[in-house]
């Protein structure tokens, strides 16, 4: 009884994070749905979101959720320029190129980052109240961010299927060669499938700052947990990596109801190969 | 393929990052050496007097976290060390009875709050660099790391923001402990509570560390032999930022008050996270971050949060104090030792920062009390040894059990309040003899 009165509790508080953690998932697999990239900047860029919103609201006064509106175009244009500077020349080239540059992307961001903003925590002080619901309580933030992940989502998958760019990043996806044939400028497209991941990048580490505190290696952590919800949900996949991401979160709340709270990251782990033994497509099917 | 690559590259990336984790220390990207001045090596101690003064300039080797996890706390230490340094050799060194004067050279490096690094540098340090003496880093876990390079190399190390217990009690010879031992870092926090409310039910939450696991060690005997009921043990690994789920533990479980934390990060994160959610705690007691000024950045989610300190300034340790006890003082005093802080820093020293600076005074009076920087002389005055400073008495065990472990330091407990103006001060609390407010109890979720 007293167990399920803390999941109870604890679950909705899990679900709300996870759709946080499924749009930071959305970035990672997109880039690599259409380019077979694996994003190693992805860690840092949330981070760059994180200070986005730190900047906006601390820095400039503008409400965090009003500067998302400012920090996604960035975060979009630090994507393309991304593409072009590191990633356009390797595309073609064996993964472990891609990789060594989004590494090196990484280490660019997080040398910069130190020494703008040191590595020590800094903290978006923003309340947006709480609602309290028998025995659970949720976060006017944590309900807020649920909210613009789920917009983020919705926004995405009518980009991507209502819309010719959206259409031609699927094009791409599927087959650049005969997209290229088709006539569809097939390294715009690239540039703009990047720009869209560390948007999305951008815009969950921005709603994680109006939460927890950060530092420039925060991002790290939620790359991490984007590579699990890339496998449990299916890569390419924006609606299975929301709903990996809710999965994630959701186990985050009910691990601690039943055990101490350090055993989170063996169960969650554990699950990871699990599912790659079991269910290497993802929990839910992944893009072919 | 596609798929297999991406899944196999995913595992990769989780295990290496476990591994890490394991290792108790975050990443950090910048490995730029930093050597704070020129090292020189230590010549051979004198053996007979010289005509002419001799200077000699001892290295002191350490490493600070610049980065990483440890940085905030990890930098006032240094600062205070530094302050320390920078004091004694602008006012001409130590000069010894046969006229040879002892300067001081800090040679140092950036060990990213990693363990690994430390070891890699206190070797460097040791074996590359010849330094005499070593400065711990900061943390127990870290100071851990490099106490088993120091004992193994024969160096003399001073270890200060290390109080975990264990690292005194492997049979090393050569480690001194600054600090109160971790196991007694919050008792007199209990001691506070038995005052208050002495049928408190209390929650113990704490970082999964080696620091934190000792001071929780300490703590819950302690509090159930004062009769409290502890109604929840809840350890919660290092970077935890969600605190929600441990949070509703809490309040299911009925405690009043609540006690542990571990470093900074987590510690503000765990009080930002009580604050917002207003479960009705009474009490919250947490390591480390409460005593460090940034902690008031949290802004109200700081009101009312306690934590025990090495030092603070507005309680700090007198002279007269010293002469009742009947132990000797030495260094400046505490208000001496803020002024130079603040002229220096342009920061209110904290108690790490304290701790950087003691440890420092500490070497000095060691190596005068051996008249002589040789280690085995400087090692049976520190065993010898029995002072009191601005921040308090420094006396070692010297048992085959526990040698080294600090036995003549006592702390005091915190708590962030309001002044006149409304602004965030940080007040002592405990002991009643020195505090500067009486406590806030119980803390009201405004």
């Amino acid at each position: 009884m007293q167990q399920l009165n803390l999941l109870l509790a604890s679950l909705p508080d899990g679900i709300l994070l996870g759709f946080v953690y499924g749009v930071a998932a959305m970035g990672l697999t997109l880039i690599w749905g259409v380019m077979n990239v694996i994003n190693l900047s992805h860690g840092p860029i949330i981070s760059l979101g994180m200070f986005g919103a730190y900047i906006v609201f601390i820095k400039m006064g503008i409400n965090p959720y009003l500067g998302l509106l400012i920090i996604a175009p960035l975060g979009l244009l630090l994507g393309v320029l991304i593409y072009v500077v590191a990633v356009h020349r390797v595309i073609n080239a064996p993964h472990l190129s891609s990789l060594l540059a989004t590494f090196s992307v990484n280490m660019i961001i997080i040398g910069l980052g130190t020494a703008a903003f040191t590595t020590s925590p800094y903290n978006v002080d923003f309340n947006m109240g709480s609602v309290t619901l028998g025995s659970t309580t949720l976060l006017g933030t944590r309900l807020i961010a649920a909210l613009a992940a789920i917009i983020a989502t919705g926004s995405l998958y009518l980009f991507l299927y209502r819309t010719r760019p959206g259409k031609y990043i699927r094009a791409v996806a599927n087959n650049r060669a005969a997209a290229e044939l088709m006539g569809i400028p097939s390294s715009r497209i690239l540039a703009l499938s990047f720009g869209l991941g560390t948007m999305l990048a951008a815009i969950s580490g921005a709603l994680i700052a109006t939460f927890f505190p950060f530092s420039i290696l925060s991002g790290g952590g939620y790359e991490l947990k984007s590579f699990v919800i890339g496998v449990l949900g299916g890569l390419g996949n924006p609606i299975g990596a929301l709903v990996g991401g809710l999965a994630l979160g959701a186990l985050e709340a009910i691990v601690p109801a039943f055990m101490e709270t350090s055993w989170v990251p063996v169960i969650e782990f554990g699950l990871f190969i699990l599912a790659l033994l079991v269910r290497p497509n993802g929990l839910f099917g992944a893009k072919e | 393929m596609k798929r297999s690559l991406f899944n196999l590259f995913a595992l990769l990336a989780v295990l290496s990052l476990a591994l890490a984790a394991c290792g108790g220390a975050a990443p950090a990207p910048t490995a730029a050496p930093a050597a704070t001045t020129a090292a020189t090596e230590a010549p051979a101690a004198p053996t007979e007097a010289p005509a002419v003064a001799v200077e000699k300039t001892v290295t002191v080797g350490f490493t600070a976290s610049q980065t990483g996890s440890q940085e905030v706390s990890s930098k006032r230490q240094v600062n205070g060390f530094n302050l320390w340094m920078n004091q004694v050799n602008e006012a001409g060194g130590l000069t010894l009875s046969d006229g040879t004067i002892v300067k001081f050279a800090a040679q140092s490096y950036d060990d990213e709050s990693n363990k690994e690094r430390v070891q890699e540098l206190y070797t460097r340090l040791i074996t590359e660099d010849k330094a005499d003496f070593l400065i711990s880093p900061y943390s127990s876990g870290l100071t851990a790391a490099a106490a088993v390079i120091a004992e193994q190399n024969g160096k003399l190390m001073i270890t200060t923001g290390a109080a975990d217990d264990d690292t005194y009690k492997q049979g090393y010879t050569g480690v001194f402990q600054l600090y109160t031992p971790g196991s007694l870092y919050l008792t007199s926090t209990v001691d506070m509570i038995k005052t208050l409310d002495p049928a408190a039910k209390i929650a113990i939450v704490n970082e999964s560390d080696k620091f934190s696991t000792a001071v929780v060690g300490g703590l819950k005997p302690y509090a159930v032999a004062q009769g409290f009921e502890v109604v929840l043990e809840e350890a919660y690994a290092s970077d935890t930022a969600d605190f929600g789920p441990i949070i509703n533990k809490i309040k299911d479980s009925g405690a009043t008050v609540v006690l542990g934390g571990g470093h900074y990060p987590d510690g503000s994160t765990f009080a930002r996270q009580l604050y917002e959610r207003k479960i009705g705690i009474q009490f919250i007691g947490i390591l480390v971050a409460p005593p460090d000024s940034k902690f008031s950045e949290l802004g109200d989610a700081a009101l009312g949060v306690t934590g025990p300190s090495q030092w603070e300034g507005k309680a700090t340790h007198t002279e007269a104090e010293a002469k009742g006890l009947g132990i000797e003082w030495f260094g400046p005093s505490g208000a001496d030792f803020a002024a130079a802080f603040e002229a220096a820093y342009g920061d209110k020293p904290t108690y790490h920062a304290a701790g950087g600076y003691t440890a420092g005074l500490l070497l000095q009076k060691a190596i005068l009390n051996a008249d002589s920087v040789d280690s085995e002389a400087v090692k049976a005055a520190l065993d010898a040894m029995n002072i009191f400073t601005f921040y308090g008495g420094i006396k070692f065990d010297t048992s085959a059990e526990a040698h080294g472990l600090q036995i003549g330091h006592s702390m005091v407990v915190i708590q962030w309040q309001k002044n006149d103006a409304g602004e965030l001060v940080r007040e002592v609390v405990w002991p009643a003899d020195v505090a500067t407010k009486s406590p806030i109890f119980p803390i009201t979720a405004p």
